[in-house]
């Protein structure tokens, strides 16, 4: 159970991050801006309160691990980072440039703070297990948090990896489903129905827990509790989000998706004053 | 590198893929950080037996290899030196973009062996048979391609690679190659292996090719023609200098690979050959056709593969010179 000023601090944190994300989109123009949204709020849990990390010790061995293998979504993990200190905010605007340290799908080698290299879907999902065999393996007493979208479920290696962490007995390991419902094309239930997510893992051996409300802070703080509460197997929370939350223009009728759009001055002012309305509200 | 040729060619009764095994388990053993990971084939090279006790060690991750490919690279990225395996044809075509992206892109450490790579697929036929995976691997930014030749050069690679890091894609036969080199020679990656020299050609050979190079160069031999024959073991990255010297002191080169003649060895060679020193280039190797199924002689010879090949292919290279 969150504290209100616990809550009132990740609503913040979260409206921070979407703002961030909008400076982002702008400096270049144009981004994936419902992905990067949907998973704000996940963003402000783990970075404002469940993970531990240390933002001048980004390589620390015993830090809790994460794997954004939806690693469009790069944008709202790099926000999140340089609120939290693990870079200087003003390198937010290099996102996408030409030797930047931010590019637009999340690299182990570029950014400090992120622990694996995607963008090819389904493939974070492995290498976060990796990590995690490994952190087991150095009995560090650490979580290894992995990240994917709904689209990204289609992926054939995605139930590689539901069939592998319960029969290896990766119980520290926190896999998050971003279900903002969309994917590149359309609804995802429209392009390949993916049925009960929960249902699916729990067959396998996981401790499935379905947030109704996976924008909201308190629901996802609850989820991971309930999930650390079980230590003998793999958990998957599915959030349910939405996606483009905190861009008004996202929800233009006449916008072919959200999934990566155009950004002008315009769309993230408009974005970041409601962000701001939003903020002040909780002050 | 410290290399001594056995005075003859000789079989060995023991397979390499029992040396592999070995040379794995010996590192695990002794303490390095290394895991093997198999996907289903731990039987069909080896490693079953050693699994018990060592569950910490060898993990089977079913028949997944994308899945494999990708736990090793997050592995490797907290410390580890994992070894995947599986045939050629999987470790190569099937987890492709893993080993791309995962593993290399993310500059990870992983080391993939691709068994019965070629003709080795034999009775598995045309679905197993990998003629492309080195040209697949050697597309890959920073990849080191290594076939071992015999038992000796495996065993002196394997703690070598382990120790090195990076990715690295091994080539392996499992079955019985014949014994080449002398126990205790030590090789470096990266540097071919003069079995042979001569004046009129050369031939650049790797894997099962190196026992038909040799042949073939008797064979020359016997007719008056002296041909140089290197081992090109690692074929990335490709021993530069002993190529360029092969083309200047000889004048005339045939690479002769277990592979397509697309991409691999041949292809090697002669980007080398043409920014180098131009000379007559001839490639022994597969053909862009699929492969089919048979015995693995039987293939050599269906294919163009044996030394018959290997020294007519000289002959008619010679003559561009």
């Amino acid at each position: 159970m969150l504290s209100a000023q616990e809550r009132k601090e990740l609503k913040l944190f979260a409206a921070d991050i979407r703002i961030q994300c909008m400076e982002e989109f702008r400096s270049i123009g144009a981004g994936h801006v419902g992905g990067s949204m949907s998973m704000a709020d996940l963003m402000a849990c783990l970075y404002g309160r469940i993970m531990k990390v240390d933002s001048r010790h980004p390589r620390m061995e015993d830090r809790d691990r994460i794997v954004v293998s939806k690693g469009h979504a790069g944008p709202a993990m790099y926000a999140a980072l340089a609120l939290k200190g693990f870079f200087p905010m003003d390198e937010l605007k290099t996102l996408n440039r030409i030797g930047t340290r931010l590019p637009s799908h999340t690299d182990r080698n570029k950014t400090p703070g992120v622990d694996m290299t995607t963008g090819s879907l389904g493939q974070g999902f492995s290498s976060g297990l990796g990590i995690a065999l490994g952190c087991k393996l150095k009995s560090l007493d650490n979580y290894t948090y992995i990240v994917l979208g709904d689209g990204e479920l289609a992926e054939g290696q995605v139930w590689e990896c539901a069939m592998f962490a319960p029969a290896n007995h990766l119980d520290r390991v926190i896999v998050f489903v971003d279900k903002n419902g969309y994917q590149l094309d359309g609804a995802t239930d429209e392009i390949l129905p993916l049925g009960d997510v929960c249902e699916k893992f729990e067959s396998f051996g996981w401790h499935a827990i379905d947030v109704a409300d996976g924008n909201s802070v308190d629901e996802i703080c609850s989820a991971v509790e309930a999930a650390k509460a079980d230590t003998e197997r793999p958990k998957l929370i599915v959030l349910n989000t939405v996606k483009g939350l905190g861009c008004p223009a996202a929800f233009d009728p006449e916008l072919p998706t959200n999934h990566n759009m155009e950004v002008s001055d315009r769309i993230a002012d408009e974005a970041i004053a409601a962000l701001q309305l939003e903020k002040e509200a909780l002050l | 590198m410290n290399v001594a040729l056995l005075e003859k060619i000789s079989p060995d009764e023991k397979q390499m893929r029992q040396y592999y095994s070995e040379s794995l388990v010996s590192l695990i053993d002794s303490g390095e950080p290394v895991l093997a990971f198999d996907a289903d084939l731990m039987r069909a090279v080896g490693l079953l037996p050693y699994k018990k006790g060592r569950e910490k060690s060898i993990y089977d991750c079913g028949i997944a290899e994308a899945n494999m490919v990708g736990l090793a690279a997050g592995v490797s990225a907290e410390g580890f030196v994992p070894f995947v395996h599986s045939f050629a044809a999987f470790a190569s075509r099937r987890a492709f973009d893993q080993v791309f992206v995962s593993g290399a892109y993310a500059r990870l450490n992983v080391k993939i062996v691709g068994s019965d790579p070629g003709t080795a697929s034999a009775l598995n036929g045309g679905t197993h048979q990998a003629n492309e995976d080195i040209a697949l691997m050697r597309t890959i930014p920073g990849m080191t391609i290594v076939e071992p030749t015999d038992p000796a050069m495996l065993k002196n690679l394997i703690p070598k690679i382990a120790a090195e890091y990076g990715m690295c894609y091994i080539r392996l036969f499992r079955l019985n190659a014949p014994r080449i080199y002398k126990d205790g020679s030590d090789f470096d990656i990266g540097r071919s292996v003069m079995l042979r020299d001569g004046s009129d050609a050369s031939v650049i050979a790797c894997g099962l090719e190196v026992q038909e190079a040799l042949k073939a160069a008797e064979m020359l031999a016997d007719e008056g023609v002296s041909v140089r024959v290197l081992d090109m073991f690692t074929v990335k990255p490709i021993d530069r200098e002993a190529v360029i010297r092969a083309a200047r002191e000889t004048g005339a080169i045939v690479t002769a690979e277990n592979h397509s003649v697309i991409g691999g060895l041949g292809s090697a060679v002669a980007e080398v050959v043409c920014r180098e020193c131009p000379v007559p280039v001839g490639f022994v190797g597969i053909d862009d056709v699929f492969g089919e199924v048979g015995f693995t002689p039987l293939l050599m010879e269906r294919f163009g593969l044996t030394a018959k090949h290997i020294a007519a292919k000289v002959m008619d290279t010679l003559g561009r010179k």
